[in-house]
């Protein structure tokens, strides 16, 4: 397929259409607005939530929310996988465990993390580390022990120690699929970030499109979604950025890519 | 079952002075019914700066023989021993070549060459200078700061070549370090090969499956057999070096590839 600066044109205009589609049909079929607003009334209520400065703070609470559950989801994730990657002894008693948890749908947790850690930030970054963990712990794992063999040999032909193998061949050769399980992570987070906050919670963007539900506020939920997805792409693209900067030997970084977002679909 | 293989082998070296040293080595995967004999009652000795070839077909153990000399694997039965210490693991006076480069892609040139002296911890600004010199010797000067998916399969093969080299081993183990490469490259390596050898004069052990690789380099070709894995002869290669790849052409050359081919297929057929 080629793509010029025309197509580039062809497929704004192609949104626009849709938009304007959205916008007619709206009017054309008098859809009532607690239904499906138009576009340009969630433009407005876009408009109003930030001119307003109600959204901001909201924002705010969810992006700090989302960003300490992956801190703390992510360096949890890399410190066991790694123990369960390096030790066999670890990985045999922890394997049932971690099978369980893994099948189990994390988000379900989240009532009973909010009993546990209360209504206001901690329960948010608990469930946001809980569901951005296990992407993580598993892409660990994997990476760590896909170290080809040959490899292996080299470093224990020149009387290399554990540790050396670790820091010098495991982990960097681990490096990216790390990342690509940081890139699910991160997205992991907000999912979890946000069911937490629309169960019960006291601020954040979940906790906002809950109230504008009670008040059938449709366009403001609407809005929401519209910003929650551009949070998410932010998100993404920071992880993306730095993994690009780390792993510029990586040659089959767009393979890894793909298969991250095949990762991400599949389990959701 | 054949008699005339098992200790004749062993005879070629000389006593003192072996820098390698093997006696009766065999080595068994598996246990009970499912066990399979890898390596049979293997005895040969290397000197100090000789080069040894040891071709065969795939299959006959001449990996896991380098292994076992690396240390990576404990043999069954017998002795193996460097510069008369047994072998009993790793050893840092080894340098060891594997059939892929087995380079780091997230090292550069000069950091895969230095990656021994980073195990090792050697002095750093020595083992720089040394690294360049290397690299400089193999023809890559320039392309110190590259990374391995930028170089073409022979010239990283060179870098696994001199990162073997970097911690001034006396031994250097080759597994078919040239098996991946086109004809053309191959015999480059091999002329190179010889020039790096003379020039450093170290301990060689070359494993090939190729009969004119192994002639053209070595001073001593020793010939395995499969299925178990056995030397099946071993004879000096008295052709005067440097070697030229003309040589190749010569008569004398021929009959060594001959003799190789002869002990490859006891019988004229492929099966013994």
């Amino acid at each position: 397929m080629r793509r010029g600066p025309i197509a580039f044109v062809l497929r704004l205009a192609f949104i626009a259409l849709l938009l304007c589609a959205w916008e007619w049909a709206v009017g054309f079929f008098k859809t009532p607005a607690y239904i499906v607003p138009a576009p340009s009334a969630i433009a407005y209520a876009m408009y109003n939530g930030i001119a307003s400065n109600l959204y901001v703070s909201h924002i705010g609470a969810t992006i700090s929310e989302t960003l300490l559950g992956f801190l703390f989801g992510c360096a949890l994730a890399f410190m066991l996988g790694t123990v369960v990657a390096l030790s066999r002894t670890v990985e045999y008693y922890l394997y049932p465990i971690i099978i369980m948890f893994q099948a189990m749908p994390k988000v379900a947790l989240v009532p009973l993390i909010l009993v546990w850690f209360g209504l206001g930030l901690t329960s948010k970054v608990v469930s946001a580390a809980l569901v951005a963990f296990f992407p993580l712990m598993v892409n660990t794992i994997v990476g760590l022990r896909s170290a080809d063999e040959d490899r292996v040999n080299l470093m224990r032909s020149l009387s290399a120690s554990r540790w050396q193998i670790f820091r010098m061949l495991q982990l960097p050769n681990a490096m990216p699929y790390i990342f690509a399980g940081l890139e699910i992570a991160m997205i992991f987070a907000l999912i979890g970030a946000i069911v937490a906050e629309l169960i019960s919670s006291e601020k954040g963007l979940g906790m906002l499109m809950q109230s504008m539900s009670f008040t059938m506020d449709v366009a403001g939920q609407f809005s929401i979604l519209f910003i929650l997805s551009i949070l998410g792409l932010v998100l993404n693209g920071v992880v993306t950025l730095v993994r690009r900067r780390v792993l510029f030997w990586d040659t089959s970084r767009d393979a890894d890519a793909n298969e991250a977002n095949a990762t991400k679909e599949g389990v959701l | 079952m054949d008699a005339r293989v098992t200790q004749g082998a062993a005879a070629g070296g000389q006593t003192s002075g072996d820098i390698i040293c093997v006696h009766q080595l065999s080595l068994r995967y598996g246990r009970g019914a499912g066990a399979v004999l890898a390596l049979s009652d293997i005895s040969f000795r290397v000197g100090d700066g000789e080069f040894i070839a040891v071709v065969g077909p795939s299959g006959c153990g001449k990996s896991t023989l380098l292994k076992i000399l690396a240390g990576l694997l404990p043999q069954t039965t017998g002795e193996a021993s460097l510069k008369g210490s047994p072998i009993e693991g790793p050893r840092r006076d080894i340098g060891v070549v594997f059939q892929s480069p087995v380079l780091f892609p997230w090292r550069t040139v000069l950091g895969n060459v230095m990656l021994p002296a980073d195990v090792q911890r050697l002095d750093k600004h020595d083992m720089r200078q040394r690294a360049l010199d290397l690299i400089k010797l193999v023809g890559l000067s320039g392309f110190e700061a590259r990374y391995p998916r930028e170089l073409s399969g022979g010239m990283q093969q060179r870098v696994g070549i001199v990162r073997a080299l970097i911690h001034d081993p006396a031994i250097l183990l080759m597994d078919e370090p040239f098996g991946a490469l086109d004809a053309m490259t191959r015999e480059s390596m091999n002329v190179e090969l010889q020039r790096i050898w003379m020039e450093r004069r170290k301990t060689v052990l070359f494993i090939t499956h190729s009969t004119a690789e192994a002639v053209y380099l070595a001073d001593r070709v020793i010939v395995m057999t499969a299925r178990p894995g056995k030397i099946g002869d071993a004879f000096d290669v008295d052709l005067p070096r440097p070697r030229k790849l003309d040589v190749m052409n010569t008569e004398a050359f021929g009959a060594y590839v001959k003799r190789v081919r002869a002990a490859l297929n006891p019988g004229g057929r492929g099966i013994d």
